[in-house]
């Protein structure tokens, strides 16, 4: 029943979390730890937020582990496939590492620049590894005319947040109407755009990057926007989203493509035929489950306490006959431009969004969300210590809108339509509910 | 020493930068930010405010391959 050998790929958050949870679960078999980055686990969300902006260094982000991991580790290579018959991992450098139980936890990476010429320009970066960020730190310190930022979500915004803490003018381009309206919907996505661009972020929504243009050594310095603007940048950020690392499990059975590697809530790897396949678990941003509080589409929830969570229920699961299902709300933050934004469960579920407290001009806030009139996520800014109340409504399938009562709480909520998936569409619609939170 | 704080679950009450200011600080009004690496002075400062935070966000250990700091924080981190 006890396994003896443990292999783990992926030696970032998801692995190393993974590993220090079986040796608290009491696993003293062999660990085996993969990792294509040379570095040991390192965290990443400081990346894009204080490495940028010049407050700490990348090499000052080692991961703690509470345990005496006491495992083999194998950094600097990547895995390159996956035999489940035979049991073996298949390294780049040709060596085979037998397992007796797997945790899949490659992650994922940012997705590329579509246009391979303009991608290789010199200042024009991705961001995801320590690497990524000493390269665009470098490029902000040579004190570049202007920055473009490719895409509006969480890393764009912090991208660009970081450049204004550093006083260089930055552009942030974005498909959608507002910024982050993925994650959080347009209305809240429109009411931190408003505050960026108080900042003095040149923030152009519904606005894509029709060229990027180099100087004849290769050099990133001009920009042509779908608006028709024309602009001199010496330096752009792609980030355009992210793409699991999958690629390595082609061919092996299991249910993996660019979205991650299909799993139950139990973390327990699933094959092509929707079975699960003993022994395989995955964790992190590379898995793609069904979360059981919510009715929703298998997806990846790529976040720090998703990872977290994730490697610890498969260690629980690793080591105990019971299979136990993650059930943790998901959770993340973003420190953005003097904004704490947190959010719990899963806003772009919703349908429908209302502001629960504060304003959405100026100062705190909170908005609660909902889908189908029950309460499936809450955002709060700069409010940190109001959500585990809001965690508590939507654990507990609370009707929406939900009773807040509040001091700070409107006199009048007015329900908005969440437009997470609306990119296109004109405007919120407004439907007014008087004494909404009662 | 190493650290790493849950961010998910700080909010933000800024014990520990009462505890230890030269490892923890705001950045704007409730924005955490941290050294994950502190210099080995601050180790005892550190300690006590792992104890401090009333959200139980801070993690400690050594380094990846080192057994646990200080057994007694660790346990106070379950």
């Amino acid at each position: 029943m006890t396994p003896r050998r443990i292999v783990i790929v992926g030696a970032s958050l998801a692995g190393l979390r993974t590993a220090d949870s079986l040796r608290a679960n009491g696993f003293t078999g062999e660990l085996v730890l993969i990792g294509d980055e040379p570095h040991e686990p390192y965290d990443r969300p400081p990346l894009s937020k204080a490495v940028l902006a010049g407050r700490t260094g990348t090499d000052r982000l080692f991961l703690p582990s509470a345990q005496d991991l006491n495992a083999r580790r194998l950094l600097g290579v990547a895995a390159t496939g996956l035999d489940l018959a035979a049991g073996e991992v298949r390294l780049a450098d040709d060596r085979r590492i037998g397992f007796d139980r797997l945790v899949i936890a490659t992650g994922s990476r940012s997705r590329p620049w579509p246009v391979p010429g303009e991608a290789a320009l010199r200042g024009v970066h991705l961001l995801r590894g320590r690497e990524d960020a000493d390269r665009i730190r470098a490029d902000l310190t040579a004190g570049p005319r202007r920055v473009l930022v490719i895409g509006g979500g969480f890393t764009g915004s912090e991208v660009a947040s970081s450049c204004h803490d550093l006083d260089i003018p930055v552009t942030v381009a974005l498909r959608g109407a507002a910024p982050m309206a993925s994650a959080l919907g347009e209305a809240v996505g429109t009411a931190i755009g408003a505050r960026q661009r108080a900042h003095g972020i040149d923030l152009r929504v519904r606005t894509t990057v029709t060229a990027l243009h180099g100087d004849a050594e290769g050099r990133l310095r001009r920009v042509w926007l779908s608006d028709g603007d024309e602009l001199e940048v010496d330096v752009a950020v792609v980030a355009l989203g992210s793409v699991a690392n999958t690629e390595w499990l082609a061919g092996c059975g299991l249910a993996a493509d660019p979205r991650g590697v299909e799993c139950d809530a139990a973390g327990r790897a699933m094959g092509l035929d929707c079975a699960v396949v003993p022994d395989v678990y995955v964790a992190g941003d590379v898995a793609r489950w069904r979360h059981p509080h919510f009715d929703a589409e298998p997806q990846a929830l790529q976040h720090w306490g998703n990872a977290v969570d994730q490697a610890e229920v498969a260690a629980h699961n690793l080591t105990h006959r019971h299979q136990r299902p993650a059930t943790a709300l998901p959770a993340f933050w973003s420190d953005q431009f003097g904004l704490n934004v947190k959010s719990v469960g899963l806003p772009h579920l919703a349908d429908q969004v209302v502001l629960t407290q504060g304003s959405f001009e100026r100062g705190p806030f909170v908005a609660a969300y909902g889908r189908g009139g029950i309460t499936v996520g809450a955002v709060a800014v700069n409010s940190p210590r109001v959500l585990d109340g809001y965690a508590a409504l939507i654990t507990e399938r609370a009707p929406f809108p939900p009773a807040i009562n509040a001091t700070d709480s409107p006199a009048d909520a007015t329900v908005l339509s969440a437009g997470s998936n609306s990119a296109e569409s004109s405007g919120p619609a407004l439907t007014t509910v008087h004494g909404g939170q009662s | 020493m190493r650290v790493v704080v849950d961010l998910n679950r700080c909010q933000s009450y800024g014990q520990c930068v009462f505890a230890a200011p030269e490892v923890f600080r705001f950045q704007g009004a409730e924005s955490l930010e941290y050294d994950h690496v502190p210099d080995a002075g601050s180790d005892q400062a550190v300690e006590r405010a792992a104890l401090a935070c009333p959200a139980q966000a801070i993690l400690l250990g050594r380094s990846a391959e080192a057994g646990v700091v200080s057994q007694a924080v660790a346990a106070e981190m379950r």
